[in-house]
């Protein structure tokens, strides 16, 4: 049972700009203008929330209980209720919408970030691997990806035409997101990992983004249009890409089916892609068709703040439905090698 | 919502670096060990699907496999399931020159493994080709004993089932060593690249919360009670006050310091927020809370060498108590 | 609409040693989260989502472990959460899945924590080296020495209550047959001799570091009233936390530990904590700290929970037993550590803490906390279950 019995709306959602290497700001220091801005956006303070809630990687910074030090840009005093997940900030709103579903709290914080260019991403989500077999080989994300995208071309479900006209899309998009890091088409480039190419393959940038959740009347409160979160559901599959068909994500499709997403036809899915090629096997997962707007905000493709990047999904499809844009969308984040753990949320504005 | 990054703005490279040791259990132990033998072990699930490499627990069910499976030796030799061209290799990768990333099905495997293919290029790689493993000239019982595939001339021989094997090897493989290295460019960010640039002219600075006006030392960034930006720096110490401290007779790997030391929480003069020092110049059996000490640099350092008692009388109990 | 009460059915534990060189990081959690689906009389599919917790990653060197360890858990095509939450994480990591369940989101949880200190080296790990910073001066317990300092001053303690809190924790753990340490020649006056670390912490004082996991099934009222043996239900669960430095921080008794108590008790109707709760499981990595949170918990008034730990009634024995499992002190894997505090609450109120049971426990508290003593996560199970 993943449908939520209590009303339960994302009333703000704010981001950084993503770039390309922030370069001269702690974490806590990227964090605070995304903080604050929810936080003004709804007149709460932090003394207000009923639950704080975060996402992020000691790997992408370097440091052992890096979360910590975001703490302070909270301002937990007095003391919060408070959690932290070492996964995409999409989880920990998760985490928070299982709070708010309890009745202990009627308002929760999430934010996320990631500074992916402090080390070389690549290699680092490698050590996500099992320390067994694979990551001794060092098989980084793109390799990995890449792999991916071929088994599609092999199965016939894309060519590199079609991958090039997704990035294309995608950054087209983007020119009108002031928050993107590749605002426009770029030329595809060569080949990073073939059949990727630099076109394929999502910016590596730092960024952060911070969501406030809310429920029943409080939401109606807060914001004007609440962004009714109809159900969220995440599904993880077998760890190995050997072990799995790379052309379909049967735990996407179970998370959508258990979160409604075919209950009612979407106006637009923001979808959690970093590669092209996972555009395509989500949009069939999700049966998204040519009459859905996919990823008007530019996807994972032209922002990639590792661990924000899935949290910006849910709140740029939230944002839609704050601006009377979208009724009902579907955001998707990602997590693991080859699209290995997925989660779906449906969100849906009042009937006008 | 940032501005453009600060002039003087501090960063530097960050290596972690680990050489990782890694109990193997039951079912990883054999398969490394067969690699070392130059044999390629699947274990059997109950439903009859043959993974390789085998996994401890069955990914469809979660069975221990250790349990109810079965080894089973597949052939070294393979098909292409798919690929995707390496034509610059990373730091780690099983192939210096250029090479294709591949997930093969042994002969008598249901699942792929992945490795590298040693091809001449990616006009030579393809899905369905014949491939067979390479074997390491040493091999230590890893997955790197496998050194890589390579095309495999011969046509597939005809399907036969895998082998049941006993999983039973002379001297098995318990541990593996998996060295790991990482570079990072560490950021401290604007309010800490301010504190340390001061602290390289022996100055030492605090930042001022707009909202509490508590001056934090050292500034991160963002008051932790407030959540709001420390913009105001504002000079602190170079005298202070022991608030509490520790007498530290455990020699730390890499410190150059003859124990026992004094190792103490700071209160400058000031400063709302205590930080840690090493207090010398004092017996440090004679290191008391509430002592007043004035940090001590050596030419060349950023951060203080140590603080040393100023001679001044002890601060009272109550002038500190709150930092505690 | 109310929530679901959250009983716990399963528990399960590794055995704990220094290096656990005979399992994988699979085999780990697994031993423990097969030990507690048996407890509960559960298999694989009974179970519809994952929680998991530990300590950062670079323990092990692994980044995102719940997705290479997904197939150990059997979590195919389900959910898995991973949170981390510093040394309190074990006990967080518990209150997430008793969410899931007090939320209807699911009805059968599993929840595992562990930690392979073995295969990194737990010193290494907790202090990488980071730039601009001065060279980290005193190890895992030089960070703590000095507040003990402060509570010793500020209560006037004597010497020697670290000493007995040492001594009586490994003495409960030689009855704990899953405790890393068993010490049969322990004394107290080897407690009180042993070397001087980081004064005034000796070092029989101190956590060890291991290699564990630690996993609970919970579930909902039909879970429970299907499971073979008794289970424990929650009456009270909360997490609090405070920054890691702040000015006027009171690092003696953090107030995130106390808001965390005062909620917990609130929830479960607990007025009179010293009286109403039967037995405590406190996250104390050095013996100091059980006098420090007994304060800090409301057991004793500030400054007097080191004459609680002379009376002795924190022993196995007293009115108030503390850590009747040995305690973190007798068992660190630390990612499992605040998991293993919860888990033996439990054990206490299901009546099945074999020789380290305390008679007739109906109500304990587990405790975890973690960071700069900042994160809190308790909570308060009992025989009954909760009023609703």
């Amino acid at each position: 049972m993943t449908r939520p019995p209590a009303d339960i709306a994302v009333v703000a959602f704010a981001q950084t700009p993503c770039r390309p290497r922030t370069g001269d700001v702690s974490e806590a220091e990227m964090l605070l203008p995304a903080l604050r801005a929810v936080l003004d956006a709804t007149g709460l303070r932090t003394g207000d929330l009923g639950f704080v809630c975060s996402g992020s990687s000691d790997y992408l910074a370097g440091r052992a209980f890096s979360f910590t030090l975001t703490l302070d840009a909270v301002g937990a005093w007095p003391p919060v209720p408070e959690s932290h997940v070492e996964m995409d900030g999409a989880w920990a709103l998760y985490e928070a919408w299982v709070r708010l579903l309890t009745g202990e709290a009627d308002t929760a914080l999430v934010h996320a970030h990631g500074m992916s260019s402090a080390g070389t991403v690549r290699d680092v989500l490698s050590r996500t691997l099992d320390p067994y077999t694979l990551a001794p080989l060092w098989p980084d994300a793109v390799a990995l990806a890449a792999l991916q995208a071929q088994a599609l071309i092999d199965a016939g479900r894309t060519d590199e035409k079609d991958l090039a006209a997704v990035a294309h899309r995608n950054r087209t998009a983007a020119a009108s997101n002031p928050h993107a890091q590749l605002r426009g088409p770029r030329p595809q480039g060569d080949y990073v990992v073939q059949p990727l190419r630099t076109g394929d393959c999502p910016p590596v940038g730092d960024g952060a983004a911070a969501v406030v959740l809310a429920t029943g009347d409080t939401a109606r409160r807060l914001c004007d249009h609440p962004a009714w979160i109809r159900g969220i559901d995440h599904r993880i599959e077998p760890h190995a890409p050997g072990l799995r068909d790379l052309t379909a994500s049967p735990s996407t499709r179970l998370a959508a089916e258990n979160a409604g997403a075919f209950d009612a036809p979407v106006d637009l899915a923001e979808l959690h892609a970093p590669f092209t090629a996972q555009e395509v096997v989500l949009r069939t997962a999700l049966d998204l068709g040519d009459d859905v707007t996919v990823n008007p905000s530019g996807g994972a493709l032209a922002a990639n703040p590792l661990m924000a990047t899935g949290l910006i999904r849910i709140g740029e499809a939230a944002a839609r439905i704050h601006r009377g844009e979208a009724h009902r969308a579907l955001a998707h984040a990602t997590s693991g090698p080859c699209l290995q753990h997925n989660l779906v949320a449906v969100l849906e504005g009042d009937r006008p | 919502m940032q501005a453009d990054p600060a002039p003087g703005s501090l960063t530097a490279p960050l290596t972690l670096s680990f050489p990782f040791t890694r109990s193997l259990g039951p079912v990883l132990g054999t398969f490394l060990t067969g690699l070392r033998e130059r044999v390629v072990l699947g274990i059997r699930t109950p439903a009859g699907r043959v993974l390789v490499p085998p996994t401890e627990y069955d990914p469809a069910t979660g069975a221990g496999l250790g349990e109810t499976g079965a080894f089973v030796e597949v052939a070294p030799t393979g098909t292409v399931t798919t690929w995707a061209w390496n034509p610059a290799p990373r730091p780690g990768q099983p192939l210096a020159h250029p090479f294709a990333w591949v997930l093969v099905r042994l002969d008598g495997a249901d699942t792929a493994l992945l490795h590298a293919l040693d091809a001449p290029g990616p006009h030579a790689v393809r899905t369905g080709q014949r491939v067979r493993i390479r074997w390491a000239a040493e091999r230590t019982g890893a997955i790197t004993d496998i050194a890589c595939f390579i095309p495999d001339p011969a046509p597939a021989a005809p399907p036969r089932p895998a082998a049941p094997h006993p999983g039973t090897f002379p001297d098995p493989v318990t541990t593996l060593t998996a060295p790991a290295r990482l570079d990072y460019t560490h950021t401290p960010g604007r309010a800490q690249s301010r504190h340390l640039t001061a602290l390289a002219r022996h100055e030492l600075t605090g930042e001022r919360c707009p909202a509490c006006a508590k001056v934090l030392v050292p500034p991160r960034g963002a008051c932790p009670t407030c959540g709001v930006a420390t913009t105001d720096v504002v000079p602190v110490g170079p005298r202070g006050t022991v608030t509490t401290f520790c007498i530290v007779n455990i020699k730390a790997k890499d410190l150059a310091i003859d124990v026992p030391y004094v190792y103490a929480h700071i209160l400058l003069d000031g400063a709302d927020l205590p930080l840690h020092g090493r207090i010398d110049g004092i017996p440090h059996d004679q290191v008391r809370m509430g002592l007043r000490v004035e940090a001590v640099w050596t030419p060349g350092t950023r951060h203080p060498a140590h603080y040393r008692p100023t001679g001044e009388p002890d601060a009272p109990y109550t002038a500190y108590e709150e930092h505690l | 609409m109310t929530k679901e009460p959250v009983a716990v059915t399963g528990i399960g534990q590794t055995r704990h040693a220094a290096a656990r060189r005979d399992v994988s990081l699979p085999g780990l959690v697994r031993e423990a989260a097969r030990r507690a689906l048996d407890d509960a009389g559960l298999d694989w599919p009974d179970v519809e989502a994952v929680v998991l917790g530990k300590a950062p990653d670079f323990f092990e060197g692994v980044m995102t472990p719940e997705l290479c360890l997904a197939d150990a858990l059997g979590a195919t095509g389900k959910p898995v959460l991973r949170v981390h939450t510093a040394g309190s994480v074990g006990g967080s990591t518990a209150l997430v899945a008793a969410s899931l369940v007090a939320a209807r989101v699911h009805r059968t949880v599993l929840t595992v924590a562990y930690e392979k200190q073995s295969e990194s080296n737990a010193m290494w790990a907790l202090s990488l080296p980071v730039p601009f910073q001065p060279p980290l001066l005193a190890g895992a317990g030089g960070f703590f020495a000095p507040h003990v300092r402060a509570y010793i001053r500020r209560s006037g303690a004597p010497a020697d209550t670290g000493a007995l809190v040492a001594h009586k924790d490994r003495r409960n753990a030689l009855l704990n047959p899953f405790a890393h340490l068993h010490e049969h020649d322990l004394t107290l006056e080897k407690v009180r001799s042993s070397p001087m670390l980081w004064d005034p912490i000796r070092y029989s004082e101190t956590c060890p570091s291991s290699d564990g996991a630690c996993a609970m099934v919970l579930t909902d009222r039909a879970g429970a009233a299907r499971a073979p043996r008794p289970p424990a239900w929650l009456h009270g669960g909360a997490m609090r936390s405070e920054p890691t430095l702040f000015p006027g921080k009171y690092f003696v008794s953090p107030r995130a530990g106390r808001d965390c108590a005062t909620d917990v008790y609130r929830q479960a109707g607990v007025t009179d904590p010293r009286h109403d709760i039967d037995v405590a499981e406190l996250y104390v990595p050095f013996s100091w700290y059980e006098p420090m949170w007994l304060e800090n918990l409301g057991f004793a008034e500030e400054g007097q929970g080191w004459r609680l730990t002379a009376s002795g009634a924190t022993a196995l024995d007293g009115d108030l037993p503390v850590n009747p499992s040995g305690g973190v002190l007798s068992t660190n894997p630390i990612g499992a550590s605040g998991m293993l505090r919860f888990a033996e609450a439990a054990l206490q109120v299901r009546g099945l803490a074999g020789d380290h049971q305390v008679p007739g426990a109906r109500r304990a508290l587990g405790h975890a906390y973690g960071g700069g003593s900042q994160f809190f996560a308790m909570w308060l199970v009992g025989a009954e279950p909760p009023a609703t």
